[in-house]
């Protein structure tokens, strides 16, 4: 799957879509497939504090953990809890149902394009 | 890094991979979890050559009885056994299945990280048994594992050995898609099965096993959590040099009535250990990893660690195997806690296995 174009992306193998004041965030299906099939997400409070490059949560698959970053400051309006049934959403559709969170951002720091993080996983 | 000669049929059916004991080994095809399923509910095949194949002949019984911590001039022809082969202080070199081709010839099947240092130990013992031969397989040998209720079944119709009388933890010569192959009834997953040693080229056979209905192509990722399900130890994680066969639960193992066998003097001398495994379950969907620390409820200071630990596929509760303190009153219910990334999770000393297939 490529790498959408009209997102953006993190050296931390996030993705963001930023629409107004708020930014969806999730993991990219390069991310979803070096984790492993994923059993259990531990997402923020909604109405926490997210700080840029602080881990917010947690993705734990069969074989490894791994951690979400906080890709900007800002606070959490929405966090994905349907990931709390069903984690696997994560790796059968990482850029749609299985988005993470929703971060009304108070900062905007330099994001990778999707043709800077294709070169990044070397697609 | 290694490749098995199935490398092109992994590639072919999408396989990711993983570094396992110098090769690179297929560790999921799709869904490990659906994977892992398929296994404990009909059939999943494993491409499994990495491990080692070493062949011993000659007088090779009463060499295997000094060299190796069991009796294996006990077992009858076609029959196998799990042991141990241990250094002279009784540290695990690795875990072995030992099958007995016939009167003076047995295979041994090691793993794949420990394969020099088990050939190096068995030959460095072949001083007092100048007509036994030690030869290190594992270049010649392919190993497929196909494990499941259905593979009897399915692999059944396709050998001319009626796999109805080979018995669990057997091994019978047989033809296989017009190749000689050994058939062994062993496994490593908990469910009945069978391992297919393979001379020459494994892709024609693996085509064929995977055509089957109902057959799925399996990984290391699911191989693993079937295995601690079924409470099986993994060289690197529950067993390694610095532990005994008692630290493992498996002093049952070791043959004290054999004259003399490599480790004998200290396996007698301390069959306590400090530490032992323990049989961990918790609830939630959270679960302690290797290395992750285990405390007694509220305590401070650790009694152990996890060896491994997962969400079991199956039980659907954390499970986790812990190397702990054995003088601490540890019995079967008692509470302990993890540390989970700096969350204290409770878990339950629980029987092993943690999962037992019907029968």
């Amino acid at each position: 799957m490529a790498n959408p174009e009209n997102l953006k992306y993190t050296k931390e193998h996030e993705w963001l879509l930023i629409e107004d004041d708020i930014a969806t965030v999730g993991i990219t299906k390069y991310a979803a497939d070096a984790l492993g099939e994923i059993v259990y997400v531990d997402l923020p409070k909604v109405g926490s504090e997210a700080a840029h490059m602080k881990i917010c949560g947690e993705i734990e698959s069969t074989k490894s953990v791994g951690e979400l970053y906080a890709p900007m400051d800002g606070e959490i309006t929405e966090v994905n809890s349907a990931l709390d049934q069903a984690p696997d959403r994560v790796n059968k559709d990482p850029f749609g149902d299985g988005w993470l969170i929703k971060i009304r951002y108070t900062s905007l720091p330099d994001f990778l394009s999707s043709t800077e993080y294709d070169a990044l996983v070397g697609e | 890094m290694l490749n098995t000669l199935l490398k092109a049929e992994h590639d072919k059916l999408g396989a990711s991979f993983t570094e396992f004991g110098g090769w690179e080994m297929p560790v999921r095809y799709g869904s490990d979890i659906d994977e892992h399923h398929s296994v404990r509910t009909g059939c999943g095949l494993f491409d499994i050559s990495h491990m080692a194949e070493i062949r011993v002949t000659g007088e090779a019984e009463d060499f295997l009885d000094y060299a190796l911590i069991s009796k294996l001039s006990e077992i009858d022809n076609g029959r196998a056994k799990y042991t141990m082969i241990c250094d002279d202080q009784g540290g695990i070199i690795d875990d072995l299945i030992v099958y007995r081709l016939d009167d003076d010839e047995f295979m041994i099947v090691a793993n794949a990280g420990n394969q020099h240092q088990v050939v190096e130990a068995l030959n460095s013992r072949l001083a007092n048994f100048p007509d036994t031969k030690v030869v290190d397989e594992s270049g010649m040998w392919s190993l497929i594992a196909m494990q499941g209720p259905k593979t009897k079944e399915l692999l059944g119709p396709l050998v001319d050995v009626d796999l109805t009388v080979l018995k669990y933890y057997s091994i019978a010569a047989a033809v296989l898609d017009g190749n000689d192959v050994f058939l062994a009834r062993t496994g490593y997953t908990g469910e009945d099965g069978f391992e297919i040693f393979v001379s020459g080229n494994p892709s024609s056979i693996w085509q064929l096993l995977l055509s089957q209905e109902g057959v799925s192509a399996c990984g290391l990722a699911c191989r693993d959590t079937l295995r601690l399900e079924a409470g099986m130890p993994l060289y690197g994680h529950e067993l390694n040099k610095d532990l005994t066969p008692f630290a493992a639960n498996l002093g049952k193992v070791i043959r004290f009535d054999k004259p003399a066998f490599v480790g004998k003097e200290a396996l007698d001398r301390d069959k306590r250990p400090e530490q032992r495994l323990f049989g961990l379950q918790g609830d939630g969907r959270r679960a302690a990893r290797a290395d992750y620390e285990i405390f007694l409820p509220g305590e401070t200071e650790s009694i152990g660690k996890v060896t491994s630990g997962v969400l079991s596929p199956t039980l659907q509760v954390p499970i986790a195997l812990a190397l702990l303190d054995s003088n601490t009153g540890l019995e079967i219910g008692s509470e302990v806690e993890a540390d989970v990334r700096g969350t204290r999770i409770f878990y339950k000393v629980v029987e092993l296995p943690f999962y037992k297939r019907g029968r």
